[in-house]
């Protein structure tokens, strides 16, 4: 573009000029300048191409999306230099539908800067109240309005309203009964309720599926148990049982095993067996699994809110928001020497609820 | 024997005799002193033993008590088995570098033969666990990975998060990151269960078991692919959010500025 195509200077801004008599004089605007796609045709063409090439690229990216989305095996895994081993497919629709949206965005913004009009137009702002004599009517009309319908006179009116709009907000509250039956006695109950002295449910740890002896338990070790069989479930809890996840997560166990000397709390001591010690492992808060148990200070933390357990005096709440100590099983053994548990937990597991027994 | 005698008068001809004649008092002892003393004091594990009680008084009775039998400051060894030593030793968490709620772990000063010798000491206080093995800790299953994946999940997440990125327990304490520790000292972590984890004996997780588990750990710190490109330390939300906050939200409030503060104007300079 030739210079001559230019203004030839800027034209004066068109405000007031401040002078000695006025040195807050309103400066205005500035004079507009001119952008070179405004005076060169050449160069509007080509913003004009570039704008409709990002859109393009925009294009051919969410066709690539869909493409890489249809043809990329989710399972591949490539080497892409500074990520290391990724997926396939990830980084292929990542990558699309990044430069789609980029694209997309880049063209709107270089289109608003370089050929849409940017010509300054100022517009005036106003108070927002209206004037008095308008205030003064409204004013006027909203008293007559009340004096005609008679509100500050019919007293009954006045006061069945009042109440009728009060008991409204009601029908709401009722419609919270759709949140669904309450749990009734569910939460009270858990796999090991079925056991009595006379039935006792054998103690399965979780790794290898089978009973243990109070010896397998060494001192300073952290064992996760299960229930084995009962009346109800002959096969005992089984990882493939539909209901699995809804049992465990009132079932699941930690054995620790203190030195009797250590634990604190003697009914807990005598819940145990010879220092084997059984805790649910849900938290009392809200009932996250927990089984951050440290075997020196015998504190177990709950990972979600920091709940903190001495699980050598009864489990008790030693810091955070969980309300109760963790419940207890109480444990013996069988005439085989396995451990059992006599009967359910010393309190409902896991968090509080309205119905809670305790 | 000619030869000999011209050499009789060699001024190095009474060593040698000399020489001989130790060797058959040597040899007559060995051959008539009473066995069993003879066996107990050439043993090299003997040796060991002895090695290992000099460099246990040097660096370690200090906490320990010169047997090993405890202090104020420091628990009793008897019973921890050598395991627990090559363990402690052998990622440099012992000796202490002072007292806290947890003894990091930092630069091993001691070669694997001192840390052996204190080893054998430590066990000669007491039966305990002992240093495992190559073929104890690696597992040859194809499955191993997998069915680790299992245990360390049922077993070790919770406090050592759901690849071994680590994470934090109370009071300052932590469980260390599993990232790039060798085979052998987290199959004696699990054996020995140092400072406050629980232990994970083969009464209630056999060797195969923790086998599975080092192969899952390993597989972790190792080969693991990446789907995500970037791992963010594996930490969950709190990273991913943060990152998404100030690096995406800042590029963004930077591109704006940039776009903004560019004109298109035309100008004559
Ligand atoms: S769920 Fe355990 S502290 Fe909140």
């Amino acid at each position: 573009m030739s210079d001559d195509k230019l203004p030839a200077e800027h034209a004066e801004g068109h405000g007031e000029v401040a002078a000695a008599d006025n040195p807050f004089a309103d400066p205005g605007l500035p004079a507009h300048q001119v952008r070179r796609t405004d005076i060169d045709e050449r160069a509007a063409k080509r913003a004009e191409r570039q704008v409709s090439l990002l859109f393009v690229v925009s294009m051919l990216a969410t066709i690539g999306f869909i493409a890489s989305y249809v043809s990329i095996d989710p399972d591949k895994i490539v080497y892409i230099f500074p990520l290391g081993h990724v997926s396939a497919l990830n980084f292929a629709l990542g990558m699309t539908l990044g430069v789609a949206l980029f694209c997309i965005g880049a063209g709107a913004v270089h289109w608003a800067r370089t050929l849409m009009s940017d010509v300054e137009h100022p517009a005036e702002r106003h108070a927002i109240e209206a004037d008095d004599e308008v205030r003064a009517d409204v004013i006027e009309q909203f008293k007559t309005g009340a004096g005609e319908s008679g509100f500050g006179r019919r007293k009954m009116i006045r006061n069945t309203m009042i109440g009728s709009m009060a008991l409204v907000p009601l029908a709401g509250v009722v419609l919270l009964r759709d949140l669904g039956p309450l749990p009734e006695k569910k939460l009270d109950h858990t796999g090991w309720d079925e056991a009595t002295p006379a039935v006792p449910i054998r103690l399965i740890n979780m790794n290898t599926n089978e009973g243990m002896k109070p010896e397998d338990i060494a001192v300073g070790s952290l064992t996760f148990a299960k229930p084995g069989p009962s009346v109800l479930r002959p096969e005992g809890l089984q990882e493939s049982d539909d209901d699995f996840q809804e049992a465990i997560a009132k079932d699941a166990l930690m054995l620790i095993r203190i030195q009797p000397e250590d634990i604190k709390d003697a009914n807990s001591a005598g819940l145990g067996f010879q220092g084997v010690l059984a805790y649910s492992k849900i938290c009392t808060h809200v009932g996250c699994p927990i089984s951050l148990y440290e075997q020196q200070t015998h504190h177990a933390l709950c990972p979600c809110h920091q709940s903190t357990f001495d699980l050598s005096d009864g489990a008790r709440v030693i810091f955070g928001p969980a309300g109760h100590p963790l419940p207890q099983l109480k444990i013996t053994t069988d005439s085989l020497g396995y451990l059992v548990a006599t009967g359910d937990f010393s309190h409902p597991v896991g968090p509080s609820f309205w119905e809670r027994s305790e | 024997m000619k030869k000999l005698s011209a050499r009789r008068r060699h001024p190095l001809a009474a060593l040698v005799v000399l020489l001989f004649a130790l060797a058959a008092t040597g040899g007559l002892y060995a051959a008539f002193a009473p066995a069993e003393a003879a066996k107990a004091d050439s043993s090299a594990q003997s040796l060991k033993i002895d090695e290992g009680k000099r460099l246990f008084a040097v660096g370690c009775s200090s906490c320990h008590g010169l047997n090993g039998e405890g202090s104020s400051t420091g628990p009793s060894l008897v019973g921890v088995g050598s395991a627990a030593v090559d363990f402690q030793v052998g990622t440099g968490r012992m000796p202490a570098q002072q007292p806290g709620a947890q003894i990091p772990k930092k630069k091993n000063i001691y070669s694997q033969d001192d840390i052996d010798a204190m080893a054998a000491f430590v066990a000669s206080l007491g039966p305990g666990p002992v240093v495992p093995t190559a073929d104890q800790y690696t597992s040859t299953e194809t499955d191993a990975v997998a069915k680790g994946g299992e245990l360390f999940r049922t077993n070790c997440s919770q406090c050592h998060n759901f690849q071994g990125a680590g994470g934090a327990l109370t009071q300052g304490k932590f469980a260390p990151s599993l990232e790039g520790v060798s085979p052998k000292h987290i199959f004696e972590a699990m054996q020995t269960g140092p400072q406050n984890m629980p232990s994970f004996p083969d009464s209630t997780m056999p060797e195969k078991q923790k086998q599975e588990i080092v192969a899952f750990v390993r597989y972790q710190s190792n080969e693991a692919p990446n789907p995500g490109g970037l791992s963010l330390g594996s930490l969950g939300p709190v990273t991913e959010g943060l990152f998404g906050w100030i690096f995406g939200l800042g590029v963004l409030i930077a591109i704006a500025i940039w776009v903004a503060a560019h004109t298109t104007k035309a100008k004559k300079s």
